[in-house]
Order: C-alpha cells, then sequence, then structure tokens
C-alpha cells in the first residue's frame, strides 16, 4: 500500500499551514470539551470572540472570562475576531486592544450591525480591513459572498478572503455556491469559506470548489460529540482538498456514451 | 409611527408569523413536540451556553402607584437610595461571585432616582463591570444620550400588561399610568443608542395568551424597526410582594413553558430570559429548554448583596416617613425587597449546576471596549 497523499500546505500572509480546517470555539458545552475538540482534529487555526476574553491586560487571568486558559498559543495560530462590532471604528478599537494585552495581530473581521442573521456590513469591513492593514494586522475579512467586495478587500492589504456559505449557525450549507465560485476563480489571496457549513459533506463540497479552506464551529460545537464530529469535518476537509488537487471530473449535463459516436473520424 | 399604530390594530391586522404562534398556543399541539423544536432551536442559535446576569437593585424609592408592586408608594415599606460608593460595593460583590454582566434595577422616582443619578451609577460601574444595563421608569430618548455615553448598553422595560383597561386599573397614580408612552419606550432606547433591549409583560395580571400574542406583535415590530438591537423577552410571573396583590389570571407551569417554546420556535434568534422568581425545578427543567439568559443568587432590594446603605433605610409611604418596626433581627436592617425570589442557590451553584447539564455557564459575553463613548 502506497503512502496516503496529503494536501499540498498553504500559506496565509507569511505562515504556512497543513491543516485546512479552521475551529471557531463559541458554544462548546464547556471549555474542557473545546479544548479537548482543538487538539484532536489538527486544526492549526482557532477563532475567538474577543468579547468573551478578558481584555484588562492584568496580571491574573480572569476566572469569568478565562476562555484563552483552554487554547494553547505554541499549538495554534490563534485569530481574534471583532463579534459584537457594529461598525469599523469599534473593530479597529477592539483589535487594537486585544494586540495591546499581548494577542496576536492577526484578526478576523467581523461586523454585523445586525444581531439577528449575522450578516456582515461591507462598507465598514473594508473600511476597517484599509485601517488595519495599515497598522500591520494580518486581517482575515468575514464577508456575504460578493465577488467585487472579494476584490476591493484583496486589493486593500487583507490576507484572506472569507465569504459565507449560509448565515452563521444556520448549518445549511453553500447556499451562495454560483458567488462563492466567482470568488475563488478570481481570487489571489485564500479563499475560506466561512459559515453555514453544517456537515462534512458541506466542508468537503467547499473544498472541492477550490476553496483554500473551511471555517466550521456550530456543527462541531453542538454534536453530541465534539471530538468525533471535528475529526469528521477533517477528513471531508482533506478528501475534498485532495480530490480538487487530483483533478474533479468534469461534469456534464449529457451522458458520453461508451461506443461514442465520432469513432469512425479515427479511421 | 410607532408599535402603538400596530398594537392598536394587532386584533384585525396578525401576520403569519403572529398567526403561527397564535396556533402554538393552542393546547392541541403537542406540548412533548414544542420542547423538542424549541431545544433544538436554542442550541443551534446559542449553542450549549448559558448567559449569566445579576440585578443590582439602587433604590426602591416610587412615585408610582402599582397594584402588584412591592415598591408601590402607598406601601409602608423600609426605603433607601444607594449612594455611588454603596452602589460599587454592591457591584464588587457581585464581580467577586463571577457576574461581569449586571442590571441596575431602581423605582420610578424624580428626586432620589433622576437621570442625572443613573449616569453617576452607569458611569461608577464602567470599569469595573463589562456589560451594563438598566430597568428604570421610561426616559425621553435624549435623557438616554448621557446614559449610554456614560457605558449602559442595554435597557429593559416591560409592559407589565399589555391589556389596556387592565394597565389603566393597575396604574392609578404617577407617571408610569400612561400607557403609550410606555409602550414606545423601547424605540427611544433604541433611538438613543442602546444596544440590547429588553421587552416582556408581567404575567397574572391579565389573560396569558392574551399578553403573550401582544409581546410576540411588540417582537416582530422592533425585530423589523430596531433591527441593530439584539432583544431579549421576559416572562415574570407575578410573586408574593408588599401590598398583598392576588393575581387574577395566573398562568399554570405547563402553559407558561408551551408559551416560552412558542417564542423559541417562532422568534429563534431572540434572547429568553428566566430570572430567579421561578422556583428550583422549573428553572432546571427550562434552562435546556429555551432560556439564553439567567439571573442567579439574586437580591431585589437595594444593598441585598452587602447590606450597603442598611443604616439609612426608613420606613416610607406616600413619600413620607411612617413609624414602624425595622424589619432585620439584631438590628441589622434592610430594605423591604420588590418581590420573594424562589430560586435560592447561588451563582457558583447555579453554574456548577447548568456545567452538570452540559451547558456552559457564560459569564462574560461583552466587552465595554466596543462600544466605548470618548
Amino acid at each position: 500500500m502506497t503512502d496516503s497523499i496529503q494536501p499540498q500546505p498553504w500559506k496565509v500572509g507569511d505562515r504556512e499551514f497543513q491543516s485546512r480546517l479552521f475551529l471557531g470555539t463559541g458554544k462548546f458545552p464547556s471549555l474542557e470539551s473545546m479544548k479537548s475538540t482543538l487538539e484532536s482534529c489538527g486544526t492549526e487555526m482557532v477563532t475567538v470572540a474577543l468579547r468573551r476574553a478578558d481584555l484588562s491586560g492584568g496580571g491574573e487571568s480572569d476566572p469569568s472570562a478565562d476562555i484563552m486558559d483552554f487554547i494553547d498559543p505554541a499549538k495554534f495560530q490563534l485569530v481574534p475576531n471583532t463579534s459584537g462590532a457594529m461598525n469599523a471604528e469599534e473593530a479597529v478599537r477592539i483589535a487594537r486592544l486585544a494586540a495591546n494585552v499581548g494577542m496576536p495581530k492577526w484578526v478576523k473581521l467581523e461586523i454585523h450591525p445586525d444581531p439577528r442573521y449575522l450578516l456582515p456590513d461591507p462598507i465598514e469591513t473594508l473600511k476597517a480591513t484599509e485601517m488595519l492593514v495599515k497598522e500591520d494586522f494580518t486581517v482575515l475579512p468575514y464577508i456575504n459572498a460578493d465577488p467585487v467586495l472579494a476584490k476591493r478587500l484583496e486589493e486593500a492589504g487583507a490576507a484572506t478572503v472569507m465569504p459565507l456559505g449560509a448565515p452563521i449557525g444556520t448549518n445549511r450549507g453553500i447556499e451562495t455556491r454560483a458567488q462563492i465560485e466567482i470568488i475563488i476563480e478570481q481570487a489571489t489571496v485564500p479563499v475560506v469559506v466561512d459559515a453555514g457549513i453544517g456537515a462534512p459533506s458541506h466542508a468537503a463540497e467547499a473544498m472541492e470548489m477550490g476553496a483554500d479552506a473551511v471555517l466550521v464551529n456550530t456543527a462541531i460545537a453542538i454534536a453530541s460529540d465534539p471530538v468525533a464530529m471535528a475529526q469528521a469535518f477533517a477528513q471531508a476537509v482533506t478528501a475534498g482538498r485532495i480530490a480538487y488537487e487530483a483533478g474533479l471530473a468534469t461534469q456534464t449535463t449529457t451522458a458520453t456514451p461508451t461506443s461514442p459516436l465520432t469513432t469512425f473520424l479515427d479511421s | 409611527m410607532s408599535f402603538v399604530d400596530t398594537f392598536n390594530r394587532l386584533p384585525d391586522e396578525k401576520s403569519p408569523l403572529l398567526r403561527r404562534f397564535e396556533h402554538l398556543l393552542e393546547s392541541d399541539v403537542p406540548l412533548e413536540s414544542l420542547a423538542a423544536d424549541s431545544q433544538r432551536l436554542t442550541r443551534q442559535y446559542f449553542g450549549k451556553t448559558m448567559r449569566l446576569f445579576a440585578p443590582l437593585y439602587v433604590s426602591n424609592e416610587c412615585v408610582n402607584v402599582c397594584k402588584y408592586c412591592g415598591f408601590s408608594r402607598n406601601n409602608p415599606i423600609f426605603r433607601v437610595t444607594l449612594s455611588l460608593d454603596e452602589v460599587e460595593r454592591e457591584a464588587r460583590h457581585l464581580v467577586t461571585e463571577g457576574f461581569r454582566n449586571i442590571l441596575i434595577v431602581a423605582g420610578e422616582h424624580p428626586k432620589f432616582v433622576s437621570n442625572n443619578y443613573l449616569r453617576d451609577c452607569t458611569a461608577r460601574l464602567r470599569d469595573i463591570v463589562p456589560s451594563i444595563a438598566l430597568e428604570v421608569g421610561p426616559m425621553e430618548t435624549e435623557e438616554y444620550l448621557p446614559i449610554v455615553e456614560a457605558g449602559a448598553e442595554g435597557l429593559v422595560v416591560y409592559q407589565e400588561t399589555y391589556h389596556r383597561e387592565t394597565y389603566a386599573e393597575m396604574h392609578s397614580s404617577g407617571p408610569k399610568k400612561h400607557f403609550d408612552w410606555r409602550l414606545e419606550c423601547p424605540e427611544r432606547a433604541y433611538e438613543a443608542g442602546f444596544r440590547r433591549i429588553g421587552i416582556g409583560a408581567l404575567f397574572g395580571l391579565w389573560d396569558w395568551k392574551y399578553e403573550a400574542l401582544a409581546l410576540a406583535a411588540h417582537t416582530e415590530y422592533l425585530l423589523k424597526h430596531c433591527w441593530k438591537a439584539s432583544l431579549t423577552l421576559s416572562f415574570p410571573r407575578l410573586k408574593p410582594a408588599a401590598g398583598d396583590f392576588d393575581p387574577k389570571h395566573p398562568i399554570s407551569d405547563p402553559d407558561f413553558v408551551r408559551m416560552l417554546c412558542a417564542f423559541r420556535i417562532c422568534f429563534p434568534q431572540v434572547g429568553l430570559v428566566l430570572s430567579t422568581r421561578e422556583p428550583k425545578h422549573l428553572r432546571d427543567g427550562l434552562f435546556p429548554l429555551g432560556v439564553t439568559l439567567i439571573s442567579a443568587g439574586a437580591h431585589t432590594e437595594p444593598g441585598g448583596y452587602t447590606g450597603a446603605g442598611s443604616e439609612r433605610v426608613e420606613r416610607k409611604q406616600k413619600g413620607r416617613k411612617v413609624e414602624g418596626e425595622l424589619n432585620g433581627a439584631c438590628g441589622s436592617e434592610t430594605a423591604t425587597e420588590q418581590f420573594t425570589i424562589s430560586d435560592q442557590r447561588s451563582a457558583q451553584e447555579i453554574a456548577a449546576h447548568l456545567k452538570s447539564v452540559g451547558l456552559d455557564p457564560v459569564w462574560k459575553d461583552w466587552d465595554a471596549e466596543l462600544c466605548r463613548h470618548e
């Protein structure tokens, strides 16, 4: 038996990653459960909502906001997210604050003025990206699946673009497929499909389309067995990526006859 | 144009969502299936988590006469308004207990609970507590602005009853008697910049299905018109309090659970609040079903956590000092509570219980820096 094939490593900014599965850290039944899930699925990149973290910069960790104690910065690239920010000013302020208390200068921009569907504000996201890139942050903006916005963010210096498959927490899969295909086709930075991925098959679908990575949270955090579910996602992501790199057969709308109709031309 | 217009047309104009809500309240829909749907939606949208908050009563002085409320002006109760130092002392105690989300509660009194006082309370807590909300008498939009600037991001205002006639009967005197003024309060709060808005009805004053439908209509309206606000809904049931009010329209436990599930199913992303008014067994049963924000270890009297202000407590009725024994034992006077809580467990006991049923107690879910007003 030959060695199993691994997908190519990939880069965000100047850092190389093997895993193409990002994990979010909300909604888990306990921080212990979150920790064991992160550590069992091979993920290398983890997002954390700054509003849940202790940003006071004090010496001792706050027992009521100790989520960071459960994420080993030596094992994972920590990506603080700005969830809760309603505009660029708020997102930039909290990103700076996180950097000031010693968190990495990486930021997942989540700017959603609408707390119900958590859909990202494109205008404020572009503004915040421009501001934070100037301050040498590695910026990963969460966006609606808008190809023009993706290009504008790329030009502004975003390290990735993170289009949504469906609204956060809906588990509805890649409902924005046609738009994400255009984003992938045009992108010069990695494309990470974020939000709406509710099953490993959705993750595999995004990877087969050519996404560079996916971010999953709800589907893993609320599973009966988050560790097992995270591993299922990791395998699906790997399978989808290998399939993409191997070159998927093109889908056609007509059958291809096994006895072709035009062989007479060969004679 | 405000919710008042929509509310006035409500009996004749119900949206498809409200008709669905009404249907779910009917008893031929099996409760068990409602509970299953409610639980599934709650886990999907809120995860396996529970947010905690604590009320901090700063004053039980009140100019309103409300038949059901322990703080009613007509009740000869022990009253006090905490100084800013005392408010801070209470808050620091709650922080030690684990809380990072505090609700400042006060009676309505222009002298003791002035707008400036509430602004100063907020400013005092601003650097101690990451998340501050208020439950106080309704104000004008402009009056809220300094409080928002001082660092409050939530406002809670219950309509008490959506039934106009009952409202008039219950609130016979004081600024609270203006039904529409109160009904429009969440919209004024939104305009002033509050980001979390809590509404609710006090169950027991009028027919529960009527109240639930009106509250659902209010929710639907605010979701459309105040689209940037996070909404929370509360369903307090009347509890024994000073004045010995007897609720004429109690809602049974099964109906209460049915109603809560119906709200979750129709408004899956909205926060549902459950206070310590409810008894332990009911709270434990509801934690996994749809509730997302709970209080714990609560006191409903000013100074209740640390005894702050007890040396200044006075027995007052209709704004005047009256004679009477103080109610504490061994000379330790305490202010009168608004109502008696049922679930007496401490915050840490509640947190341990949540963990034991697979729910992560979330104390901090907001950072004041997000909306700091320079």
